[in-house]
């Protein structure tokens, strides 16, 4: 992976989304010493795109890849968690002044305390890789959620394997 | 907002009082702790305990209304210490009744004793029933405004008196007198240790599953004096009594991470359980309220802490790889179970209070999670996870797997003050819909406690103080 394919997709999902309605973020995000050299800015009349140091910016320049998942009960990072992470990685390095949480979650089959640590641990996890990729750890925080928030509602297999989850979200 | 709780700063006088108040017909009632003056020193109570079928449980009891001297305002009841003596029978009707404890009736169905008749009961009124056993019991304003309720247990075929008690207690503190009651009738037939007067924290949840509010409450044995502690702007679980009532571990979100708490209830200010920017999970009293556990991952480790109530540093109690969590005191303090994955899976483990050795005292199929000691010692009750979740006990030796319930998702036992019954919060498949539920030692006794929403993460505290 390199640089050039982060850069590519940028543009991509920059050109992609000035067709759509206005999602600028809520807040500015912090200054920026390297600025992604997207179009919007140079064309103040068209509705604004995302913004590096927004979550939108982070989740489409990396695909969609900030959730990876888990196996019940299990915290270990595989090949496609991996893939994942280095996404982040790569778009970490490319913005260097920001900072994210990792929030670990866990299905709902599991006592609430042992599901807090649980969760904890995946987001450890997926800390601890990114820092194996070069992100300076002071960036990266971890929040745990245990079985609290879930996205997927259903008693089922396949809702649980979307719960038990580490999602990266930008520090905004 | 403190004000909004009286009951844990009122002055639950001393039996003593209750002597200097008492009429010169002297029905007043002795200390609950002194002998009966009656001559009846069998104190051993019928044979038996909740955990078996002992023939006290199908013992007919009647308890008509609470007699009083003189039907008079009371802040306790708008309608008078006439209505108060019925609803004082009633609270005791309900205490005995919702935990399948004897087979009691009800103020409703029977006829009302004058109060002269509380120290000598008209036996034709009883005898004629169905019911083995009778509890008499009148109600008093004194000219301070507070109440003094006596308490009389007749065994009807003997015609004679087993126990009596009187408590003196503030208007707003009524309902303690009845429990009292229940506490007194309960552990002369049973021989158990009584639980009725007593409170619960718990966690009421509202909203939908993927956007729970989640609210740290606290309420009576029976689930009245309800009262909400936090708004629910932050998300609270698994709150746990101090000993003496008045302070409240639980966890909260209120800066964002998961976070002990130490909340007095009396001042409503709170304060962290240790100052670290790491997580904590899992709180728990020491028996004495000296200590508290705590358990707090550091990069994604988990060990179990202890730290003194009034703070100071933390002793790691816990020292191996993977989640050590929870722990829960033997009633002497000397030894904490608690729960470990140090197996590759969660498992339930002893240590000294130390920490030194630890040991897996769970070997069975499936995993065991959340234990917690009976206080009477003899038993553990935990989540036993086997596919689905289920209450269990086992011995703290880890023998004698009992199951007590079936549902899909019970969870988190907590134990009645005499280790007779246990608590615990049951989750619906699909719908998340939680709920407080209790059950005996047999299993047999199942029931649902009421309360205003979605319920979990119940913690029974000891008798008050």
């Amino acid at each position: 992976m390199n640089r050039k394919i982060v850069l590519a997709m940028l543009v991509t999902s920059s050109l992609g989304l000035a067709g759509c309605k206005t999602t600028a973020p809520e807040q500015l995000p912090p200054a920026q010493s390297s600025v992604a050299p997207t179009a919007p800015s140079a064309q103040p009349s068209q509705p604004i795109g995302p913004q590096p140091g927004s979550q939108e910016h982070f989740v489409q320049a990396i695909n969609g890849q900030n959730v990876i998942y888990f196996d019940t009960d299990k915290y270990d990072i595989d090949s496609s968690d991996a893939a994942a992470l280095q996404m982040q990685a790569q778009y970490l390095v490319r913005y260097p002044n920001i900072s994210v949480t990792v929030e670990g979650h866990c299905d709902e089959r599991g006592t609430r305390d042992y599901n807090l640590a649980l969760g904890e641990r995946r987001a450890t996890a997926a800390k601890n890789y990114l820092v194996s990729l070069g992100i300076a750890a002071s960036r990266i925080s971890t929040v745990s959620y245990g079985k609290e928030r879930p996205v997927a509602l259903g008693s089922n297999p396949e809702a649980w394997a979307k719960n038990r989850r580490a999602v990266t979200v930008v520090i905004s | 907002m403190k004000k909004l709780l009286p009951l844990l700063i009122f002055a639950f006088s001393a039996p003593a009082a209750a002597q200097t108040s008492a009429a010169p017909t002297s029905t007043l009632p002795p200390a609950a702790s002194a002998t009966p003056p009656t001559g009846d020193q069998d104190t051993g109570g019928l044979t038996g305990s909740v955990s078996d079928t002992s023939a006290w449980r199908d013992l007919g009891i009647a308890i008509p209304g609470f007699a009083t001297d003189r039907d008079i305002p009371t802040p306790a009841n708008a309608n008078g210490t006439a209505a108060l003596g019925r609803e004082l029978a009633r609270v005791v009707y309900n205490d005995l009744q919702n935990n399948g404890l004897f087979k009691p009736t009800g103020p409703d169905r029977l006829p009302q004793p004058l109060i002269s008749q509380i120290t000598a009961p008209n036996w034709p009124d009883w005898t004629s029933r169905s019911a083995e056993m009778l509890v008499e019991g009148y109600v008093k304003e004194g000219a301070d405004g507070q109440l003094t309720v006596g308490c009389y247990l007749y065994d009807v075929q003997l015609k004679k008196e087993l126990v009596r008690s009187g408590w003196v207690v503030q208007p707003a503190e009524w309902r303690r007198a009845a429990h009292k009651c229940s506490d007194l009738v309960y552990a002369r037939l049973s021989g158990e240790s009584p639980f009725f007067d007593s409170r619960i924290a718990y966690i009421a949840e509202t909203g939908p599953k993927d956007h729970r509010v989640k609210r740290l409450a606290i309420m009576d044995s029976d689930g009245a004096n309800h009262r909400f502690i936090t708004t629910g702007q932050a998300t609270a679980l698994t709150p746990r009594y101090s000993p003496d009532y008045r302070e409240l571990l639980y966890l909260s979100y209120l800066d964002g991470n998961p976070r002990i708490y130490v909340y007095n209830i009396g001042t409503g200010k709170q304060r962290l359980v240790t100052q670290s920017k790491n997580p904590t999970f899992a709180p728990r009293w020491s028996p004495d309220g000296r200590w508290i556990l705590y358990s707090m991952a550091i990069a994604g480790n988990t060990d179990i802490y202890r730290v003194s109530a009034q703070g100071g540093p933390s002793v790691r109690l816990t020292n191996t790889p993977g989640i050590n969590i929870g722990g829960s005191y033997s009633p002497d303090g000397s030894k904490i179970v608690f729960e470990s994955d140090r197996s590759g899976s969660q498992q339930v483990y002893v240590m000294n209070a130390d920490g030194s050795n630890q040991r897996r005292i769970s070997f069975f199929g499936g995993r065991a999670a959340t234990p917690e000691w009976s206080p009477r010692g003899d038993q553990i009750a935990f989540t036993y996870i086997a596919g689905d979740f289920r209450i269990a006990v086992m011995t703290p030796s880890g023998g004698d797997l009992r199951l007590l319930t079936n549902g899909w998702q019970d969870e988190a036992p907590t134990w009645a003050p005499n280790g007779r019954i246990v608590q615990f919060f049951r989750t619906e498949k699909n719908t998340g819909h939680t709920s407080l539920w209790q059950v005996d030692l047999t299993g047999r006794n199942l029931r649902r406690l009421k309360t205003p929403v979605d319920a979990s993460d119940p913690s029974w505290g000891p008798i008050l103080p």
